[in-house]
């Protein structure tokens, strides 16, 4: 997940589709994100490299919607619903994921346990 | 730094004889150059401090002697059977130095300076004088110009006479082996400029009897102001020139390697050699020559692990082999004795630091014992306990007693011992109760070695010799090496030129200083 400014991010990523929870006035997503191009990256625990700026989950609640739909804690964002989340600021990335007339946000996150899960994935096949 | 000025009494003004001598010394030694072939490489002269005699009185003249004549070390060998224990051997020395007579030659310099300084302040009353006693009545009148000229004369005069004294008018406190030749430079000029000033003032003035007074009173005024001139070169030559420093000085004492850094300016090596020793009596801790030796045990092992007799001639490839064995099994006997080292100093170190304590603590109660009397003491203390007023060296006595023998182990556990005596303990005892110092004021001169000159009494001198490649009269330069040697240890001194510095500036706006949170916040959506 490491990435050199100005080169395309090549990242393996899965689709998480959440729906939004309406909570009173407020469509809740029900988990936190961290992290951004304004922010400090070295204090994100989650992140392997500590210069990366993305944003990343850092609390799920639980029985929420994220946690219903399969995100789990320490994923990195890379898209919400086709913007771009790797070079936001933490207010940006807010925005996007709480806009009031979307009811659902189509996440495209990565984590590194994804890499390994392929690689097993690929290398079990060719024994089948 | 301003050390120089007191060397000589008079230093700018000099006779006539010394600058003679100082030629005919250069032409002899050009001479005896040459007789030899080849320029001279090591040369010993003597610094010598006031008080002090040289061990030879004509040293001045020294570029061709011995290059050991000066020396009188004695080598104390751990092994050999008519060893001279240390305590003998500094004994013999403060012997020889007690011994030595009073140098006159010392005088020699400020007395003629002395004489030149009179000579040439009483000239201008000369000049002034000599036509009113001579040819009074055919003098022209001088009313008003020649008085404004006394009055700015006397003045000039006074003024010459308060900076001499301030200046020149100073015990020296060294004698240096070669001339000083800013110095002589100086008196030389002085002298030049007095003679050239009778000479014309003879020739034009008393032989014709000339009748102009205010030209005579004007050319004696001007000799004033040749002499303050003169005096302003030599304030700048002995005692400003150095004061910027140029060059830093490490000084390594041979014997137990203790080293300082010092800034100088430029001076010749003679110079910088005096101001290096007046800031050794005050920096380096004294030298103890007991605390040098590895402890016995460990000194004779090394020595009995080199002895390798070789006793059979005709098996030598026998012997050889032998040999080897031998040289191996003494390396290999090499390899633990580090191994006792380390642990005799740990060892001695245990037991110097269990002394110590004893004695801080021996030395805190006895502080305890005594105190001092107030005036006003309440009366009724004084029929109950009847306590007898002492004196603060008695009172030094009585508490002396109870930490005597705490204070004489730990100072042969230091090796202390010979520079402490039980009087000088007292004494020092005395001195702290009379300035109510605590106990551990009184114990800082015990525990730590202080500098040399605690331990000197000054009425006597102190010799040195200056050991230099180059002619000691010539300035510091980048990597001169040169030695200061007294008769157990020396001292050797590297030049190292100061680097030249560039400074940049750099500007920062008082505005531009603006500081931002190191963000990491959390926000649930």
């Amino acid at each position: 997940m490491s990435f050199v400014p100005g080169q395309p991010v090549t990242a393996i990523v899965q689709r998480i589709e959440i729906q939004k929870l309406r909570q009173g006035e407020n469509l809740i997503l029900g988990f936190s994100i961290g992290g951004g191009i304004d922010q400090d990256p070295g204090q994100n625990p989650f992140s392997e490299d500590k210069s990366d700026k993305g944003i990343y989950v850092t609390r799920i609640t639980p029985g929420g919607p994220a946690e219903v739909a399969g995100l789990k804690m320490g994923d990195k964002i890379m898209q919400v619903n086709g913007w771009d989340m790797t070079m936001v600021t933490h207010d940006q990335a807010r925005k996007k994921l709480t806009k009031r007339k979307e009811d659902v946000v189509r996440l495209l996150i990565t984590r590194k346990s994804l890499e390994e899960t392929v690689k097993q994935s690929m290398g079990c096949h060719p024994k089948q | 730094m301003d050390n120089e000025s007191t060397y000589s009494g008079y230093s700018y003004k000099s006779s006539h004889s010394r600058t003679s001598r100082k030629n005919r010394e250069r032409r002899e030694r050009h001479r005896l150059k040459n007789r030899d072939g080849s320029v001279r490489g090591d040369k010993s002269v003597m610094i010598q401090a006031p008080g002090e005699p040289l061990l030879d009185p004509e040293s001045t003249i020294v570029d061709d002697r011995d290059d050991n004549w000066g020396e009188t070390t004695t080598v104390v060998t751990g092994t050999s059977v008519d060893s001279v224990s240390n305590e003998d051997l500094t004994r013999t020395s403060k012997d020889l130095e007690d011994s030595l007579p009073l140098d006159c030659r010392r005088y020699i310099s400020p007395v003629l300076g002395g004489i030149l300084g009179l000579i040439s302040v009483i000239t201008p009353l000369a000049f002034l004088a000599l036509p009113q006693l001579l040819w009074r009545e055919t003098l022209d009148p001088c009313g008003t110009p020649c008085e404004g000229l006394y009055i700015s004369l006397a003045f000039k005069l006074l003024i010459l006479l308060i900076s001499t004294w301030a200046l020149f008018l100073r015990p020296p406190r060294a004698t240096l082996p070669r001339f000083f030749v800013f110095r002589c430079l100086l008196l030389a000029l002085v002298f030049l400029f007095v003679a050239s000033y009778w000479l014309f003032y003879g020739v034009r003035v008393l032989e014709p009897r000339e009748t102009d007074y205010r030209g005579i009173v004007g050319y004696a005024a001007s000799l004033v102001d040749a002499l303050l001139f003169i005096q302003y070169l030599a304030l700048v030559l002995l005692e400003v020139r150095h004061l910027r420093p140029a060059f830093c000085l490490k000084v390594v004492r041979t014997t137990d390697g203790v080293s300082r850094f010092y800034n100088v300016g430029h001076l010749s090596i003679q110079r910088a050699a005096v101001w290096i020793l007046d800031q050794y009596y005050s920096d380096f801790p004294v030298y103890n020559s007991a605390l040098l030796n590895l402890p016995k045990s460990i000194l004779t092992k090394k020595i009995s692990s080199f002895k390798v007799y070789n006793l059979e001639e005709e098996n030598t490839n026998n012997s050889t082999g032998q040999s080897r064995a031998m040289i191996a099994a003494a390396a290999r006997r090499r390899d633990n004795s580090h191994n006792e080292y380390y642990y005799e100093e740990a060892e001695i170190e245990r037991r110097v630091r269990k002394r110590r304590a004893r004695l801080v603590v021996a030395v805190e109660e006895a502080f305890t014992h005594i105190k001092r009397h107030q005036d006003e003491e309440s009366p009724s203390s004084s029929p109950k306990h009847p306590r007898e007023v002492m004196d603060p060296r008695e009172a030094a006595q009585a508490i002396f007693a109870p930490m005597a023998r705490a204070m004489q182990k730990y100072l042969r556990a230091t090796r202390q011992q010979s520079y402490h005596t039980m009087e000088s303990i007292i004494n020092h005892l005395q001195f702290c109760i009379t300035h109510n110092m605590t106990p551990k004021a009184f114990l800082e001169r015990y525990l730590s070695p202080g500098p040399t000159l605690q331990y000197l009494d000054n009425n006597r001198g102190r010799q040195w010799t200056l050991v230099s490649e180059e002619p000691v009269t010539a300035s510091l330069r980048q990597g001169q090496v040169f030695c200061l040697k007294r008769l157990d240890f020396a001292l050797v001194i590297k030049v190292m030129p100061l680097p030249f510095l560039r400074l940049t500036e750099e500007f920062i706006d008082p505005k531009s200083h603006k500081f931002v949170m190191k963000l990491q916040s959390e926000t649930s959506v």
